[in-house]
């Protein structure tokens, strides 16, 4: 008993929701950072935010691209184990990404190969995770990342009795020394667990999640509360010039882990969060 | 806060002179040039053949715009991480360019280069690329066409945010 999806019924979704995510900042994060200006009493950190949520209305309105790093599109696949995809779904989200960023004027900010880097010209290949969900829906995630932050994220091992206050520090540290660099104000994405594949995959999961949405689980969910604090007390501000509003968020997701081992992925987001979803 | 507004090119010294802290509104002609530029122009100083005589007494945008769409002057023109530019930092001031804007801190040794220098960096707001392309008013392709967005633009900008966020007496904001 299989539910057929349409290739083209996808393509067309992928496409709406990556021009979207170009344009138009989330309505969350335009929120957070209206109620950061104003919480604030730094004047720098006034002015950068100011400037931040005029930005979110001259892209929307003049259809400039939110950031001129239209990032590279990474897209989460969670596929019903009762459906049927018409089409090479790995193609379907490649074309809808060549299409969209070609006709959006979107910057092609991949090149072929690390050392020879060579443009791709048209932002593919996309980076797809696929998980395989109980049920007869699709639902795509979509991130546009841009690597100002992503150079600032990390993946590390930690020793397996490392302490609730010694991981408390290590994040805070490395929010720290990477965050000014990183277009604070940031999400900051943690993933706890697993491989080190796996940890950092959480930690990208992590900024899905809409702000101020918490972990599940009370303790995680406390957890977040303290980090977002010590980070917002470490007066790196919006666009690193002071303020107490480094941070618009801090999402953890946790795995089990190995007996010899602690797994930590550190995965910035600038303030420019570009994300975007839907479900057929 | 009191934004001083600076019309280039003839306003050009007046940077020297300026603290860290302080906002700026640039007017008038500015160059871009980022990762592969900047790598460029400095195989060119290395190879004694020096940099063009235009981006001598200018300032350096770090930035790579998205494409321009029909009708528009500019794309999305945001500041690209300085940082990254950190090993050519010398090599461009010594050659006259008075200095950089981009975003974020520098390490401790590239400070020390704008005082030697006497040069300065100023910092825009990352993430805010529709707002600051918005505050260009003219873009032409100055150098290295063949890359891309990584190319060096000429650029004319009309009350352009920036901060000192290194003065040429090489006092930093990040201490």
């Amino acid at each position: 008993m299989f539910r057929v999806i349409d290739g083209d019924v996808i393509y067309d979704k992928l496409v709406d929701v990556i021009t979207k995510a170009n344009f138009e900042l989330s309505r969350d994060v335009e929120d957070a950072l209206w109620e950061a200006y104003n919480n604030e009493d730094n004047e720098n950190a006034k002015i950068v935010l100011d400037i931040l949520i005029k930005n979110a209305r001259i892209a929307k309105e003049k259809r400039i691209p939110i950031c001129q790093d239209c990032g590279m599109v990474v897209a989460f696949v969670e596929i019903g184990d009762k459906v049927y995809v018409k089409g090479n779904l790995n193609d379907l989200i490649d074309r809808a990404v060549s299409d969209v960023y070609k006709k959006n004027y979107l910057r092609p900010s991949v090149v072929k190969d690390p050392l020879r880097r060579i443009n791709t010209q048209d932002n593919t290949p996309a980076i797809v995770h696929y998980e395989i969900k109980p049920g007869d829906k699709l639902r795509v995630y979509i991130l546009i990342k841009g690597f100002g932050s992503e150079n600032a994220s990390i993946v590390k091992s930690l020793l397996p009795t490392v302490t609730e206050e010694e991981l408390i520090n290590e994040i805070v540290n490395h929010v720290k020394n990477y965050g000014p660099n990183a277009c604070p104000p940031l999400l900051v994405g943690i993933g706890i667990g697993g491989t080190l594949e796996k940890a950092a995959l959480l930690s990208k999961k992590a900024t899905l999640r809409p702000l101020k949405e918490k972990n599940h689980d009370p303790y995680w969910a406390k957890m977040e509360e303290i980090l977002l604090e010590e980070i917002n007390k470490l007066n790196i501000g919006p666009g690193g010039l002071g303020g107490k509003t480094t941070a618009l968020g801090v999402h953890i997701e946790v795995f089990p882990v190995h007996i010899a081992g602690f797994t930590l992925a550190i995965n910035m987001q600038c303030s420019a969060i570009r994300h975007g979803w839907f479900e057929i | 806060m009191r934004f001083k507004k600076i019309f280039l090119p003839k306003e050009i010294n007046e940077l020297k002179s300026l603290k860290v802290g302080e906002w700026l509104l640039l007017n008038g002609p500015i160059f871009s040039a980022r990762d592969q530029a900047c790598k460029l122009l400095v195989d060119l100083i290395k190879e004694g053949k020096g940099i063009p005589l235009e981006l001598k007494n200018s300032l350096i945008y770090h930035m790579g715009p998205s494409p321009t769409p029909p009708g528009r002057v500019s794309g999305s023109a945001g500041p690209t991480t300085s940082k990254r530019m950190d090993p050519f930092v010398s090599w461009l001031l010594s050659q006259g360019i008075v200095g950089f804007i981009g975003k974020g801190k520098r390490d401790k040794e590239t400070e020390m280069y704008f005082k030697k220098y006497k040069g300065v960096y100023l910092v825009t707001v990352g993430g805010a690329g529709a707002y600051l392309g918005d505050k260009i008013k003219k873009m032409e392709i100055f150098a290295f066409p063949e890359l891309g967005p990584e190319a060096i633009y000429y650029l004319e900008v009309e009350d352009f945010p920036a901060m000192v966020a290194i003065d040429s007496e090489g006092n930093s904001f990040w201490k």
